[in-house]
């Protein structure tokens, strides 16, 4: 279970949001929304320890995540609007070498697999990522989702640039991670097709 | 935090950047050229006057060794900033300080190990000879991974600020001047016969210090530039 209490985000002059508390309970999905510039991003950068909140707390499983550090990093898989891809790898060693330093099981069929599943053909495995189009980048990145075994998935606009095909792969794999007990936390302005009982809509106001 | 983990991610980062180094060899043989270059300057302005060469080529050496170092640092971390493979990393469940290591390892395969490879050469060009030639490269190899080292905290630190290059030096410079003394100083005490071992000890103690703090400091310049 993931808990966020009382925080507060301050970026420069502006106040982006205060006082916010939301729990997110295994098998759910919290959907952030709200314009551009609301906090989303800084919202899901707290909850992943890249920014320090001005107030409040963020709790797993009822600790402090400041305290757990490379404890909850074991948790949680975090896909920015970065896509965190070297673009003079190919897919296949991206995802490899991604996989060996995060420390998540991945053998040559595991990598080839999740490859596939978010919709790249076999014929773009060995290019050079710098020759793929954004949206093919982005589904390499996405790829990792396939590959994590993670509890926790914390996503920043993970649809941007995708086609319909990869945004239902991709809402297929989040709905399989939910079945299973696992959270999710995604900055998005498109709906998400989930069933509504396990969608909870923060909407931030800015 | 277990052990097997954290190897894993250690090579994992390691190898990661010895790929993109073969995929962009232009740049790895961009700095070991700059190295060659400097060092053939020197014989060309100064003359070819072997006595002169040989009392400048310890610092001349260790000055373009320096400053071959100094090009590469830019390399570190801005491309991992720039592509989020470095907030991932910040993420990884082994500490930071430890990835580190990794990532300068990896750094000072590329640009520091080169240079040492290439000092004999070079040692040559200026007259050193047996004892003084080996004492230069002994000096080079427990020196640039001190280099290193202490280039990465300036590397991590300037990060996302812009004309960084020129920053990066000014923080750098002075902190490698202890390196450049005690690594220039073995090679001159070895060619006036009393033997480079006291610098050399200096040397071995400055990059045990180096390897004890700075991927400490580095790990929270990180986190800072990430925030």
């Amino acid at each position: 279970m993931l808990q966020a209490v009382a925080l507060s985000c301050t970026r420069g002059e502006r106040r982006l949001f205060s006082d916010l508390t939301v729990t997110v309970i295994p098998g759910t999905l919290l959907a952030v929304v709200g314009e551009n510039g609301s906090g989303k991003t800084s919202l899901l950068r707290m909850l992943c320890t890249l920014l320090s909140p001005e107030a409040g707390t963020i709790l797993w499983k009822g600790q402090d995540i400041r305290q757990l550090k490379e404890q909850y990093y074991a948790q949680l898989t975090y896909i920015g609007h970065l896509n965190g891809v070297k673009d003079d790898l190919t897919p296949v060693e991206n995802l490899t070498v991604a996989a060996s330093v995060t420390g998540d099981r991945s053998s040559a069929e595991m990598v080839q697999e999740a490859l596939e599943q978010v919709g790249l053909k076999r014929g773009v495995h060995r290019l050079p990522t710098r020759v793929l189009s954004q949206g093919q980048k982005r589904r390499v990145a996405l790829a990792r989702l396939w590959l994590s075994t993670r509890p926790l998935w914390l996503l920043d606009e993970p649809f941007t640039s995708l086609d319909t095909a990869a945004t239902g792969y991709v809402t297929g794999r989040l709905r399989s991670h939910l079945q299973q007990g696992g959270l999710a936390v995604v900055v998005t302005h498109q709906e998400v097709a989930l069933p509504p009982e396990t969608v909870q809509r923060l909407r931030l106001t800015g | 935090m277990n052990q097997p983990g954290m190897w894993d991610a250690l090579r994992g980062i390691v190898r990661r950047d010895l790929l993109l180094a073969m995929r962009r060899r232009s740049d790895v043989a961009m700095s070991v050229f700059f190295l060659v270059i400097v060092a053939s300057l020197f014989p060309l302005g100064v003359g070819p006057e072997p006595a002169v060469l040989r009392t400048i080529a310890a610092g001349v050496l260790w000055v373009a060794a320096l400053l071959a170092c100094l090009l590469s640092l830019g390399r570190v971390f801005t491309a991992d900033y720039l592509d989020g493979v470095l907030e991932q990393m910040l993420l990884i469940a082994q500490p930071l300080p430890v990835l580190v290591v990794g990532k300068v390892f990896a750094h000072w395969l590329i640009s520091g190990l080169p240079v040492v490879l290439l000092s004999p050469l070079l040692g040559l060009q200026f007259g050193l000879s047996g004892e003084p030639l080996g004492v230069l490269v002994l000096s080079l190899l427990l020196g640039t991974p001190t280099l290193s080292m202490i280039g990465a905290i300036g590397a991590a630190l300037v990060l996302g600020v812009r004309g960084s290059g020129l920053l990066v030096a000014l923080l750098v410079l002075p902190l490698y001047v202890p390196v450049l003394i005690f690594g220039a100083g073995a090679v001159t005490s070895s060619l006036a016969g009393v033997g480079g071992e006291a610098n050399l000890s200096l040397l071995g103690a400055c990059l045990a210090l180096s390897l004890f703090f700075a991927p400490w400091a580095t790990a929270a310049a990180l986190r800072i530039a990430l925030e």
